[in-house]
């Protein structure tokens, strides 16, 4: 082995040996540096003859590339056992929980009475609003119910100190009648009224307070009026919610006679779910009818051309059904325990 | 209404079980709510005749009895007090099957006994278990139990809506299901009782618009001491009612069956002739359930000639009530009108059988039957000489013939039923009709009140019809695509803008407690309920903050300690203009409310309590992008120095701050929450995103610090500071707040990020040296501030 093979083979393993980088670059410096054998070799050179210098310089750059080499193979080996050291001291436990801000919820009624009028929505409903506090034309007299009539009693209402011809709202039925008459307003110069096709959605009060009764809960209440609406076509659109609300076909839904002042014929919507806890059971769960020609004549439409249905369904018992609640006063608690659980 | 299946059966008796008759009913609108059997189910219990009792030798409270049950006697032991020598009582003999027992031979305390007496309770007729269910002396000894007391027998009730009036006695009930089975209904029979005196009570009509029939005679010498026959017992029993004396029990009978309310007056308490009447003011009238009223001059009263005897339709008086020692009756049926009847009985905190009757209207053709059917009974069962019925007839409602249209029919019902079809179903409910061309003309009966109109026509034929068998068919409707206003969100966009930001929504009672009002909106003249369900919930409330501190409350009792509220909801308020409802402004709002920890706990943030500007910020994302200005504006519930109006173009929409002091201590919640409220109309309007070009210029920033008084609102400073700014600033922006060391305690730092850019050109630095001046002089001259350096 020459001499130049030992100081290449020397220099690689001194490099090697280099723990980190300032050890490296004081390997370096014995080689390759001003006073660096290497260096000092090629200083050498000049009094060398020009034949034994050209071949010992070319000898010696060989050497020198090798030992350069051997340095930056070294410098990269020790760069990346750095970074390795590094990402090892950089590691998180990626198990801990996020941080930072939760979330809330809408409250459970909140979010049936949303899914209810996408449902509607769907098949070309609005969402109409109206006032809390009613007149007694419009939440009773327009309703076919007139002072005194017995249908009355079937509603325990609120009344306002000071005023008898208002009332808190018993149902969100006026809602209706007042969407009627604009809408005959704003039509009144059309050959063919429009179709109307409405949801109401809002909270109502009646006097009555028990594990199933709260003395304010929630009504939605639809009408279609045109030309030719039926009560097929009623049956049609409330089965088709009821299925599409509680997103199963195990559920029977029929259609018993009852009594609205403000619908005929009327019916009560009752539904049994086939499976489950409460399987086999007939559940009443709505009303709804064909609306009353009188309605219709209190909101100005011809009741001979335009026919409509009605229905008004209890989202707060649509609520409980669907997530197997049991007592309504939940709703009206404020216990963030029961309502977060709706997230 | 409740009554006997048995009874019903009476009258009409379809082949179909009990629980197909009551779903019957059910699918046809009168809804059985109840329905159970008249009695336990047992077998093996006979009528029996206690022949002796003697003493048990072993027991002081047994008795070893001989019974007679038609075969050999048979010894019995007995532990009931009531058990007697002589008595019929029920007796299950070895063998039977009573709920719970079954009746063996056995020996008690060493005396052998052949079966058991038993209570009512026993059997399940009812909860008397005090001693042995008596029976009366002339019980048929061996006779079974379940027979001689119609036991077999069920107990509904129904659910009859305002409409179904005629459905309030058993004929009514009757006719209802031979037109659903097509099972013919024979109704109860009567007799023009014999005249055998020529008495008669002078009535006279003196409100037609009242009284539109009275029928009604004198029968002398009645026993009203005569007992109650135990079928008629039963039957009232068995409808809900107590039996009472033989004439109340008679009466009620006659109603429950024919649905015909009637009186029987004590003829020798009326004194002189009767007159029928409106009420004069301040007539006084003690009824027969004890409470005295003051009638109006809407109330309709029978009078004798000393004063008001009973009040018409809805209930008698006192004074000629019948008693045991009656021998002189007035019996008296008659037609009152609906409108004459509604609501009274209400308005006194009462009701009645017959105002629940007459209220919905009753048959005004059976007077006469009525009091025929009262009589029979009396003379049958009290005897008596009954005198001629005087009927007078005043006015009687009209029944107009309605015309119904097949296709009429079709269209509402979205199915064709067929002119057969129709025919049929019309002489199955009893109408009788004629043709004319393809139509109906249709004659309402007089026990009917709901058919007026073709609608209640084509009502009475789909419920026939059943409506099962209408077809459900998806509706067809003209497909136009919905609006969908991009420059409009709904209450929803609102509420998941919350729910993203940590809060969960509540849904609290409009109605609160009147000091809540106070406490919360500073409203001393709220809009009060007249009859609200409780005195913590009598007045409207007209701030939805109330019910959120109150959640805090509650929950806080429930050991929770951090608590992120809203709600959305009407508040209400006295306002003689407002719209749609004059008198009451119901205005839709949002308010929210954080309490505790700014966040829940957790490993890897600071804990610290939720403050002002946390609820500022979410506030200003429920705004976004609308830019909300908030001034220094007091509130009744808010802590005076962190209070701020929330404005909209100068428009006051809301209030933030924290509690007041005083509130969190009297509602004991520890800590002060941050509360806000906003209306949501101006909310759901937002504007449509506008484009504009970008610049290609670099833009400079300089940043500015100034020192200022304390007291300086960073609000209006920045406010001024865009004010004042040449075109080139493109943004302000405060960044720090500075205040302790390095400068005075009367004095703060705020330091200010000020961005300039052209669209057109790069800036030269004179320009923006001399913006940069102007904003200072501007903070200097309008705000005292100093630069600092």
């Amino acid at each position: 082995m020459s001499d130049l093979e030992v100081l290449v083979s020397q220099a690689e393993s001194d490099f090697l040996a280099a723990p980190d980088v300032s050890a490296l670059e004081q390997a370096k410096a014995r080689y390759l540096g001003k006073a660096g054998s290497l260096t000092e070799r090629l200083k050498g050179l000049g009094k060398l003859d020009p034949d034994a210098r050209k071949e010992a310089g070319a000898a010696i750059n060989v050497a020198k590339q090798k030992v350069e080499m051997a340095l930056e193979a070294r410098r990269e080996a020790l760069r990346r056992a750095a970074l390795e050291a590094r990402l090892a001291e950089e590691a998180l436990d990626v198990t801990l929980p996020g941080r930072g801000s939760g979330r809330g919820g809408l409250h459970p009624v909140s979010r049936t009475l949303e899914r209810i009028e996408k449902l509607f929505r769907g098949i070309g409903f609005d969402v109409a609003d109206g006032p809390e506090i009613e007149t007694d034309f419009h939440n009773f007299t327009a309703l076919n119910t007139p002072e005194n009539h017995p249908a009355r009693s079937m509603h325990d209402t609120f009344y306002l100190e000071g005023a008898s011809d208002v009332m808190l709202r018993t149902h969100t039925s006026p809602i209706q009648v007042r969407y009627m008459q604009a809408h005959v307003a704003r039509h009144a110069a059309a050959p063919v009224m429009p179709e109307i096709r409405i949801i109401a959605p809002g909270r109502v009060y009646r006097v009555d307070s028990d594990a199933t009764h709260s003395p304010m809960f929630h009504q939605v209440e639809g009408l279609w009026v045109g030309e030719s609406v039926s009560f097929a076509d009623l049956k049609g659109v409330v089965s088709d919610f009821l299925h599409r609300f509680f997103e199963t076909d195990q559920l029977d839904v029929r259609f018993r006679p009852s009594f609205f002042p403000f619908t005929e014929p009327s019916a009560e919507i009752d539904v049994a779910f086939m499976s489950g806890p409460l399987a086999g059971r007939w559940l009443e769960i709505a009303g709804c009818g064909m609306v009353h020609p009188n309605v219709l004549g209190h909101c100005g439409i011809d009741s001979e051309r335009y026919t409509g249905f009605a229905f008004g369904f209890g989202p707060d018992r649509l609520t409980m059904l669907r997530y197997g609640i049991n007592d309504l006063r939940l709703f009206y608690d404020g216990d963030v325990r029961f309502l977060s659980q709706f997230r | 209404m409740q009554f006997s299946e048995n009874w019903l059966r009476s009258f009409v008796d379809p082949a179909i079980d009990t629980a197909a008759l009551s779903h019957l009913l059910t699918m046809a609108g009168l809804e059985v709510e109840e329905l159970h059997p008249a009695a336990a189910a047992f077998s093996g219990v006979v009528v029996a005749e206690v022949l002796s009792v003697a003493p048990h030798p072993d027991a002081d409270r047994l008795r070893v009895c001989q019974v007679n049950t038609g075969g050999e006697p048979l010894q019995i032991v007995c532990g009931a007090p009531n058990v007697a020598a002589g008595m019929k009582v029920p007796c299950a003999t070895v063998g039977a099957k009573l709920p719970g027992i079954d009746i063996k031979r056995a020996k008690l305390r060493g005396v052998e006994s052949n079966g058991m007496l038993c209570s009512a309770r026993e059997l399940g007729i009812s909860d008397e278990a005090s001693g042995l269910l008596a029976l009366p002396g002339d019980a048929p000894v061996g006779q079974d139990i379940r027979d001689y007391l119609d036991l077999d027998d069920h107990v509904f009730v129904i659910k009859l809506t305002p409409n179904r009036a005629d459905c309030f006695g058993m004929q009514g009930i009757a006719r209802e299901v031979s037109a659903l089975t097509g099972t013919p209904v024979r109704l109860a029979e009567w007799t023009p009782a014999p005249v055998a005196i020529a008495d008669v009570l002078p009535v006279r009509i003196d409100a037609d618009d009242l009284c539109g029939r009275f029928s009604g005679r004198v029968i002398r010498g009645v026993n009203a001491r005569a007992q109650t026959p135990d079928w008629m017992k039963r039957r009232l029993e068995r409808a809900g009612m107590r039996s009472i004396s033989i004439l109340v029990d008679i009466s009620n009978y006659v109603m429950l069956e024919m649905n015909r309310p009637n009186h029987v007056f004590d003829l020798d308490k009326v004194q002189g002739g009767l007159s029928v009447r409106w009420a004069r003011t301040g007539e006084k009238l003690e009824l027969l359930n004890e409470q005295t009223i003051e009638l109006t001059p809407d109330c309709g009263v029978i009078a004798d000639d000393r004063g008001v005897e009973s009040f018409a339709g809805i209930m008698g008086g006192a004074s000629t009530a019948c008693s045991d020692d009656t021998r002189n009756i007035y019996v008296e049926a008659a037609f009152w009108l609906p409108d004459a009847i509604q609501g009274r009985a209400r308005r006194y905190g009462f009701s009645s059988e017959a105002a629940h009757r007459f209220e919905r209207g009753v048959d005004f053709a059976d007077t006469v039957a009525g009091v025929e059917r009262v009589t029979g009974l009396i003379l049958e069962l009290c005897g008596g000489q009954a005198g001629p019925i005087d009927d007078q007839i005043t006015r009687l409602p009209e029944r107009r013939p309605v015309r119904l249209r097949p296709a009429r029919a079709a269209r509402v019902l979205g199915m064709d039923l067929g002119e057969e079809a129709i025919a049929t179903l019309l002489g199955r409910l009893g109408l009788s009709f004629v043709r004319d061309a393809g139509d109906f003309i249709v004659q309402p009966p007089s026990w009917r009140f709901d058919l007026e109109i073709e609608v209640d026509l084509i009502e009475e034929l789909a419920r026939l019809h059943g409506y099962d068998n209408f077809p459900t068919t998806p509706p067809v409707g003209r497909l136009a695509m919905p609006e969908s206003c991009e420059a409009r969100r709904d209450a929803y966009a609102l509420r998941h803008l919350m729910a993203d930001r940590d809060y969960q929504e509540v849904i609290n009672f409009a109605f609160v407690e009147a000091s809540w009002e106070g406490d919360f909106a500073g409203n001393g003249q709220p809009v009060v309920l007249a009859n609200p369900i409780a005195s913590q919930m009598s007045v409207m409330r007209s701030t939805l903050l109330s019910g959120l501190v109150d959640n805090v409350a509650t929950n806080r009792r429930r050991q929770i300690d951090r608590v992120r509220v809203f709600e959305i909801g009407r508040c209400f308020a006295k306002d003689a203009n407002a719209e749609p409802v004059p008198g009451y402004r119901q205005t839709l709002r949002i308010a929210g409310l954080a309490w505790g920890p700014v966040f829940a706990e957790q490993w890897g943030a600071q804990g610290r309590p939720v403050d002002f500007f946390d609820l500022k910020a979410d506030v200003e994302a429920l705004l976004w992008p609308h830019q909300a200005e908030f001034a220094v504006a007091s509130h009744p519930a808010v802590h005076p120095g962190r209070s701020a109006s929330i404005s909209l173009d100068g428009i006051v929409i809301g209030h933030i701050g924290e509690l007041h002091p005083e509130l969190v201590q009297r509602y004991e919640l520890g800590t002060p929450p941050v509360v806000f409220e906003v209306d949501v109309d101006p909310l759901l309007a937002v504007p449509m995103p506008a484009h504009r070009v970008m610049s290609r210029q670099p833009s400079v920033r300089r940043d500015l610090a100034f020192v200022l008084p304390r007291a300086t609102s960073a609000g209006s400073l920045l406010a001024g500071l865009r004010k004042a700014a040449p075109d080139i600033v493109r943004d302000i922006a405060l960044f720090d707040l500075y205040q302790g060391k390095g400068i005075a305690d009367t004095e703060k730092g705020f330091a200010f990020r000020i961005v300039m850019q052209d669209t057109e050109r790069t800036l030269a630095d004179a320009e923006v040296d001399a913006a940069v001046q102007q904003l200072v002089s501007y903070a200097e001259g309008e705000f005292g501030a100093k630069l600092r350096t």
